[in-house]
């Protein structure tokens, strides 16, 4: 056999193991409890939350100036007292209302675009020549025009907010279409889909990580440029939002009651983004291993 | 005598970089029967991928046609099912099962209680039971082209694509897929178009070879093959001539 070595010495001592695992080997040992805790997301960001309250406490009492910056647990009494009378949940859900209009018709605008630049060329050019155009453009710049235009209401604060998400979805929804592999696409069209089932099917779940990444950022946007607005107007129909109640509360010098305000706005985004978009995370992207 | 299942007559290909236009194949024929397992077999750069992926309709030929059952290929369908040599040609977002499921459904052809049986079916036959409500991204490189290959085969297609399947694949594992192939084969026989580059693969899995030779990728021979152990040898260096020579 030439598949001997002949550079090597001889070596006949073969041999063969069974291997026999230990009766009382440590095969999976149980995580500590403090470390499993310490796994916990939520907790760990409370803790940070908690650390960040605690310094705003330490400073408020230091400062002791309660009109310039009321301490923590000022703003609590406030937000408690807000809420137990029922103003600030009506003034949130004024906000959180109008935000959703904006934002769903954001999305659906910037759905229909990204879907006719992917599947044509000329649609590309305008989507690719309209971010370009507009996504630079602060919404609340905006905002004159649009008061022109709708008048002092609903109307004006949906035309920013649809403004300001559209775009940055868009931009994202699209670069994750063309981030979508070339198998997958093919996949697809093997499957014999007609084009609108071929977008939702397949570049839709493909291209979700993005998309996601946009609806995110698209909600931050929309927050931003409802409450700069708010402030700017505020009242519509005789109802005002956060904005509002925050710029109220600043005229009265009521500054623990704009905290509060300010709070109830970090609130809303932290639910948001743990609760909401984590969900969202989980049943998706995570489940399917597009991200970690 | 049998129908021609599938036909290639003098197919020219060409595709464009940036730059040029690049002939892929030239005036390329060759017949297709029911139950072949019919290999295209070359070097790199012999248009062997092209090729297949002109017959699944993803790239329409200069000159020629290839006809199914007497029929003109125009596009994509799902009576030409392809199965990819990437790992990412699972849907992300789907079991198992449901990748399996989904072009079932997809095209209409069958009920969801018929669908979801027939997947089992095919899950089953490709040793992916203990898998099927997992999602891709838990699988192994062959588990995962074993789903594309139960996917494929659970459409039942009038003929199999598949481009380079085993090549990503470790050796060990190829070895294995492809006794697997036959042996899905031997129980369905149905038709599948090969590519590789391995001529020990087109001998194993082939029973009718055609040999490229690259740039512009044209019809070096066409060839049976063979399971009779003693032959093989003598195949392989006979093919290695013919395509190094």
């Amino acid at each position: 056999m030439t598949a001997i070595n002949p550079f090597a010495p001889p070596r006949d001592d073969q041999f063969f193991v069974v291997p026999v695992f230990g009766e009382n080997a440590d095969v999976e040992r149980p995580i500590p409890f403090w470390e499993k805790l310490w796994n916990k997301g939520w907790l760990r960001k409370c803790l940070i939350i908690a650390a960040l309250a605690a310094l705003w406490q330490a400073y408020g009492v230091f400062s002791d100036n309660s009109l310039l910056f009321p301490t923590f647990t000022d703003t609590m009494e406030a937000f408690r007292d807000n809420i137990v009378n029922g103003v600030l949940p009506a003034r949130a859900w004024t906000s959180v209302r109008v935000l959703l209009i904006g934002y769903a018709l954001g999305i659906g605008l910037a759905t229909v675009l990204s879907v006719l630049a992917i599947t044509t060329r000329i649609g590309n050019d305008f989507l690719e020549t309209l971010t370009s155009m507009f996504n630079p453009l602060p919404a609340i710049a905006l905002l004159p025009l649009a008061l022109l235009w709708f008048g002092l209401g609903l109307g004006s604060l949906i035309f920013v907010l649809v403004h300001s998400v559209l775009w940055v979805m868009a931009l994202n929804m699209h670069a994750g279409f063309l981030g979508v592999s070339q198998t997958m696409r093919m996949v697809g069209r093997n499957y014999g889909l007609s084009k609108l089932s071929y977008v939702m099917k397949i570049l839709v779940p493909a291209a979700f990580p993005s998309i996601l990444t946009g609806m995110k950022v698209g909600w931050a946007f929309a927050w931003r440029t409802l409450i700069a607005a708010e402030l700017v107007f505020g009242v519509s129909s005789g109802q005002g939002g956060l904005g509002w109640f925050i710029f109220e509360n600043k005229n009265q010098l009521e500054i623990p009651s704009v905290f509060a305000g300010l709070f109830s706005v970090i609130l809303i985004g932290l639910a948001m983004e743990n609760i909401v978009f984590r969900k969202i995370e989980e049943k998706t992207v995570r489940r399917w291993g597009m991200q970690h | 005598m049998t129908e021609k299942l599938l036909d290639v007559r003098g197919v020219t290909l060409q595709y464009r970089t940036t730059e040029h236009v690049v002939t892929a194949t030239h005036r390329v024929s060759f017949s297709i029967y029911p139950g072949d397992r019919f290999i295209l077999l070359g070097p790199s750069g012999c248009g062997k991928s092209s090729l297949l992926k002109a017959v699944g309709g993803y790239l329409a030929p200069l000159e020629g046609e290839i006809t199914l059952k007497g029929k003109r290929i125009t596009g994509p369908g799902p009576d030409r099912m392809m199965v990819f040599q990437e790992f990412d040609q699972l849907l992300p977002w789907k079991t198992v099962t449901e990748n399996v499921v989904f072009p079932l459904l997809a095209t209409g052809k069958l009920s969801r209680k018929e669908a979801f049986e027939k997947a089992r079916h095919y899950i089953d036959k490709v040793g992916l039971t203990r898998a099927k409500d997992s999602y891709p991204h838990t699988l192994s490189g062959g588990m995962k082209q074993r789903v594309a290959i139960a996917r494929g085969m659970a459409m039942e297609p009038e003929i199999l694509l598949m481009d380079e399947p085993f090549a990503a694949l470790d050796a060990l594992t190829r070895r294995t897929m492809q006794d697997e192939l036959l042996r899905l084969w031997d129980d369905t026989k149905f038709t599948v178009l090969f590519v590789t580059h391995s001529i020990n693969e087109a001998i194993r899995i082939g029973n009718r070879i055609l040999l490229l030779s690259p740039h512009p990728g044209q019809v070096r021979a066409e060839l049976n093959s063979t399971d009779d152990v003693s032959h093989i040898g003598a195949l392989e260096t006979q093919i290695h001539d013919l395509l190094f020579a």
